[in-house]
């Protein structure tokens, strides 16, 4: 008597051998089975790759940050607010930001201007971002001329170029002093582009919210947890979307997959009724099936896991590129960063080995439980 | 050899793979940890909101600092335009 492992593998190879007679047709099942399986999973890869990567950089966001507001426009920040912000209960600081956007029409890209708060580059300086040095091949020392919000060229020199590995922070970045900054916007020393502020107890974050909505009714506080939030609402819409566009190729794959599990051809019908004539009983012969739908359908899910795996962080995820890059002419060139999210990665298993295994199982145990006479005729 | 042999070396292999995939997406995430924590350092002195994902516009680029509305207001009835737009989720009704 073979033991139950033994049983097992003598219907494993049964099955085998009963998909080895019609290769072509199993092997090209196996094949877009497995092409499905890699895109879906590819979406769920990178899509928690880049999530993960913005929860753990995001983290470091300001706090809190206020934004003015002039006819539903965001709208430069008095410095006046400071010193208001700052009696206020619960914030233990406050400070101006000044960024702003510019439309280099060279290249056709928006830049992010910025003043770092503290080392800031010196005054006719400038360090920028490895995109924008990419696109407009510069190098450190060079000279980067911009047309001035009064019209007139500004040129700055390039001290510094941020590093590749915060390319996805920094690409389009463009750091310089705060003198340049108000020179070439021509925004005056008493107005700022917004405030980010401390609070002292960060659980007191949303009465500070409630306080700044109350005494600033012309400003919108945004929060770190609502940036956070963003962003994974971001990443998960995007997913989302990417799966309604795959939802029509998925359910013809389905109907397939259904069609060739489900529907017993009258050659199955015969092999059933000769395998329970000759002694076969309706367990083994739902056995042999669940086999057959088993050895498709899990080497499809490994192998598609390990094709999404390997086109996701190993080759930069080359089909999701252009969706990403969208019109912009600056692109962050990173790698993303492996992460496999357990739960997602059994809720794939889940959906794509078991209704394939259920799907060839139920109509067999039908004609198996039928007498082999009436199965054969 | 039998083909059951074949096959069950196949999927422990590839069980094996994947397996692997994890433990080494785990080694990456230690590795990285060091430019993650320069990255959010980075954020914390310039005060970043947003990852220089969507350059293409002023609203995408700065997706948190930017109203739901943003891309319509460049003038009265514009519809948006930027590709980038159809990735961002709409506000829950």
């Amino acid at each position: 008597m073979p033991s139950a492992f033994q049983r097992q593998r003598y219907l494993i190879d049964y099955s085998l051998m009963a998909l080895g007679r019609r290769p072509g047709k199993h092997l090209g099942l196996l094949a877009v089975y497995t092409l499905i399986v890699a895109v879906l999973a590819s979406v769920m890869l990178f899509s928690e790759s880049l999530r993960g990567e913005a929860r753990l950089l995001l983290a470091g966001a300001p706090e809190v940050v206020l934004q003015r507001l002039e006819a539903g426009r965001h709208a430069l920040m008095p410095a006046s607010y400071l010193a208001r912000i700052e009696g206020l209960r619960g914030v233990s600081g406050v400070r101006g930001r000044l960024w702003g956007y510019h439309y280099d029409p060279f290249i056709g890209a928006n830049y992010t201007l910025m003043v770092p708060p503290s080392d800031a580059p010196l005054p006719g300086t400038l360090a920028i971002g490895a995109g924008l040095a990419r696109s407009r091949g510069l190098e450190v020392g060079d000279l980067l001329s911009l047309r001035a919000a009064n019209g007139e060229p500004y040129g700055l020199k390039v001290a510094a170029r941020l590093d590749t590995e915060s390319e996805l922070l920094s690409t389009d970045l463009v750091l310089l002093s705060e003198q340049d900054f108000r020179a070439f916007f021509g925004i005056p020393a008493d107005h700022y582009t917004d405030l980010v502020l401390q609070v002292r107890n960060p659980r007191e974050v949303h009465t500070v919210k409630e306080k700044l909505n109350l005494v600033f009714p012309d400003s919108r506080p945004i929060l770190r947890e609502e940036v956070l939030r963003t962003y994974d609402a971001v990443f998960g819409w995007r997913q989302g979307v990417v799966f309604v566009i795959l939802l029509g190729s998925v359910l013809a794959f389905v109907i397939l997959a259904w069609d060739k599990a489900s529907g017993l051809s009258a050659e199955e019908r015969r092999e059933i009724g000769v395998l329970k004539a000759v002694g076969w009983e309706t367990a083994d012969i739902m056995r042999m099936k669940f086999w057959e739908g088993a050895v498709i359908s899990l080497s499809a899910f490994l192998l598609g896991y390990l094709l999404a795996y390997l086109h996701v962080f190993h080759a930069g995820a080359v089909l999701f590129a252009p969706v990403l890059k969208g019109w912009a002419v600056l692109y962050p060139d990173f790698a993303p960063l492996p992460s496999v999210d357990g739960l997602q990665l059994a809720t794939l298993f889940f959906f794509t080995v078991f209704p394939y295994t259920l799907a060839t199982i139920v109509p067999i145990w039908r004609v198996a439980t039928r007498d082999p006479d009436a199965v054969m005729r | 050899m039998r083909p059951s042999a074949l096959w069950l070396t196949f999927v422990l292999l590839s069980t094996l793979l994947l397996g692997l995939s994890l433990l080494l997406a785990d080694r990456e995430q230690s590795a990285a940890a060091e430019r993650l924590a320069r990255g959010r350092a980075m954020v914390e002195q310039l005060g970043l909101t947003d990852l220089a994902l969507f350059t293409e516009a002023r609203y995408t680029r700065h997706l948190t600092q930017a109203d739901r509305f943003a891309p319509f207001q460049d003038h009265p009835g514009a519809l948006e335009h930027f590709p980038s737009g159809a990735l961002v989720a709409p506000p829950n009704h």
